[in-house]
């Protein structure tokens, strides 16, 4: 988890309050939090109760309706608490900061920020899309803690919601997911009393024990790609906002060619670049695309 | 050729390549920049340590370069060259066909160069088309649906525009349709990556081949499904690749679920140079062995036989190469060039 020094030390009751609040923000593609995700860069308390929020995204080009969400998700979460007279979320270094950053601040609905660009009217039917791979994504981590726990497929496919309260999950990502799949379930109205079925399609389908195999095998390719799109989405903000790399440690000594090493012959155009290629001295702690 | 340990020759056929400028020089708006930065943070995030070039250097790079980096010190045989215009972002476009085949003409048995249209473009599109066959051949192009043009912000296969141009593709024989899945702006209210477009072009346009690159990243769930059903879908592993190096494990997840629901008669190699270099990426991916709780859960292996055919075969069939053949005139130039 990613929290900046300034914001991090002081102590300040009401920016861990923030910061609390934040953590249950999520980015509605990855369904992470954007604090854990390195998202929130600052957040500044005013005299007044004002709070800024500033946060950015691993590229310039990531979904603007998925940054609009987020903002205002922040905005909402944090007027929440009690103290906070007036919530400021500032999305930084994208293609539709200005756009998003007024919106948010008048409080314009998407489609009055957007007005410009063709939308046709809300974010719901984006949002559902998400929230529906969400569901898919912690149902599979759930049952699988569950699986290694020694249930059977037939003990899953007939679990309630009592049951499941009850079971003991020690696997990291299933227990985890738990309360976050019990969450959505009920959220989606898929459950409701102790009695009904635990794990259940989206469409709140029962499941027979013959096919969990096959319905957990959808569930996967979903929790594959969310889990690699959070390794590249971390990965590009590193990237984006982290040092970048030092002449010294850059480029492999003498030869570009590695093994090649004595034979010149081979690798004449070798011998050419690897000079070129050398990048220049960058001072220490200089960013790389701001 | 890269030659594996116990000195099988395996033929490398790279399937996405790039000799792009995205120098200050050539930048046209802060867009621009942005763009090469999102490019180099991939290279930087993705890459070994050891492989890391200069921002500089990334930004523009010669094609003596690139032709070592490929073919020297890589061990690729053939590269197939991509064209992207983004004439909004950058003054002479990014790599347009004419700066690939300048590029491309001292190697022609190495270098396949793909075209590139805009079915925005209207009757101009239709042209072009025709242009790029009549005097350049080409069998494939690449399509970028998220590149802005005046006030519009993105594309889609099924736009009535974008049909007319496949159709005629397909009456010219341009049979390989490299799609490449960035972010659509427009409409703002969907999906920016949704890939469902190219499940109704692969329908309607059998005589097509369409090469998802980077497997429909960020929406590879979506992408497989759509493979499953389309028997001329492929997928293209740049960007899924090079996780091979920082995360091994997910790599193994990612490329088992391609193997269960695409195949591995449609996966192709592609280094996405420069953003990787080929050399380190064939000599993890063919040294690579999906852990064996992942395999028995997939219940899939990457054999020998899959590697050759990701590696080179699959595209080769794609581009009518005659492998062997190849092989051979490869060999004979390269010794003409030694008793030189």
């Amino acid at each position: 988890m990613r929290r900046p020094a300034s914001t991090q030390i002081g102590g300040d009751a009401r920016i861990a309050a923030v910061w609390n609040q934040l953590a249950g923000v999520m980015d509605p593609e990855l369904d992470e939090s954007i604090v854990d995700l390195g998202f929130v860069e600052d957040i500044a308390i005013g005299a007044d109760g004002r709070v800024d929020v500033a946060f950015r995204l691993p590229t310039y080009w990531c979904s603007p309706n998925f940054a609009f969400l987020m903002a205002d998700d922040i905005g909402r979460a944090v007027r929440e608490l009690p103290w906070a007279r007036e919530v400021h979320p500032r999305l930084e270094d994208h293609m539709f900061s200005q756009e998003v950053n007024r919106g948010t601040h008048l409080g314009l609905s998407f489609a009055e920020t957007f007005r410009d660009l063709e939308v046709s009217d809300t974010l719901e039917s984006l949002r559902e899309t998400f929230l529906r791979k969400a569901f898919q994504r912690r149902q599979e981590a759930v049952i699988l803690g569950l699986r290694r726990a020694g249930w059977s497929d037939a003990a899953l496919v007939t679990t309630d919601l009592a049951t499941l309260d009850r079971a003991v999950i020690t696997d990291p990502e299933g227990l985890r997911q738990k309360p976050r799949y019990r969450e959505i379930l009920l959220a989606r109205g898929l459950a409701a009393r102790p009695s009904d079925l635990a794990f259940v399609t989206l469409d709140g389908a029962a499941i027979p024990a013959d096919g969990l195999a096959l319905h957990l095998r959808g569930l996967r390719a979903i929790r594959i790609n969310m889990e690699a799109n959070g390794a590249l989405c971390r990965g590009l903000l590193d990237a984006r906002y982290d040092e970048g790399p030092r002449a010294a440690a850059a480029m492999p000594s003498g030869h570009a060619c590695g093994s090649a090493g004595a034979s010149i012959g081979c690798c004449g155009s070798c011998a050419l670049h690897a000079g070129g290629a050398v990048p220049a001295a960058r001072d220490a702690g200089t960013p790389l695309s701001l | 050729m890269f030659r594996t340990p116990d000195g099988e020759e395996i033929f490398i056929i790279d399937g996405h390549t790039h000799f792009w400028d995205g120098s200050p020089e050539n930048q046209a708006n802060i867009h621009g920049k942005q763009f090469i930065d999102c490019f180099y943070a991939y290279h930087t995030a993705l890459s070994p340590k050891d492989q890391l070039w200069s921002k500089e250097q990334f930004e523009k790079y010669s094609a003596d370069k690139m032709h070592h980096d490929l073919f020297v010190d890589g061990p690729d045989d053939m590269a197939i060259v991509q064209s992207t215009y983004l004439s909004e972002f950058y003054k002479n476009g990014f790599n347009t066909i004419e700066r690939n085949l300048d590029m491309a003409k001292a190697y022609p048995d190495r270098y396949i160069v793909n075209g590139a249209f805009d079915p925005r473009d209207g009757e101009k599109a239709i042209e072009y088309i025709h242009f790029m066959k009549e005097n350049y051949n080409i069998k494939g192009v690449k399509l970028y649906t998220a590149e802005w043009k005046g006030d519009s912000r993105g594309w889609k296969l099924t736009d009535p525009s974008a049909y007319r141009c496949l159709e005629l593709c397909q009456k010219l024989g341009i049979t390989n349709v490299h799609v490449h899945k960035g972010p659509t702006i427009i409409p703002l209210d969907k999906d920016a990556f949704d890939v469902h477009d190219v499940d109704h072009a692969a329908t309607d346009f059998q005589g097509l081949n369409f090469i998802i690159e980077h497997c429909g990243l960020p929406r590879l769930d979506d992408f497989c499904w759509i493979a499953v059903q389309e028997t001329n879908v492929y997928g293209g592993l740049a960007v899924a690749l090079p996780f091979i190096h920082s995360r091994p494990r997910y790599f193994a997840e990612v490329i088992s679920e391609l193997l269960f629901w695409v195949g591995e008669d449609k996966i192709l190699f592609g280094s996405d140079y420069a953003i990787w270099t080929p050399r380190w990426l064939v000599e993890k991916f063919w040294n690579f062995e999906i852990p064996e709780d992942i395999k028995q859960e997939h219940g899939v292996d990457l054999t020998r036989e899959a590697k050759r055919k990701i590696l080179g075969l699959n595209a080769a069939r794609l581009y009518n190469v005659d492998v062997e053949a190849q092989k051979a005139r490869l060999k004979d130039a390269s010794l003409a060039v030694a008793a030189e």
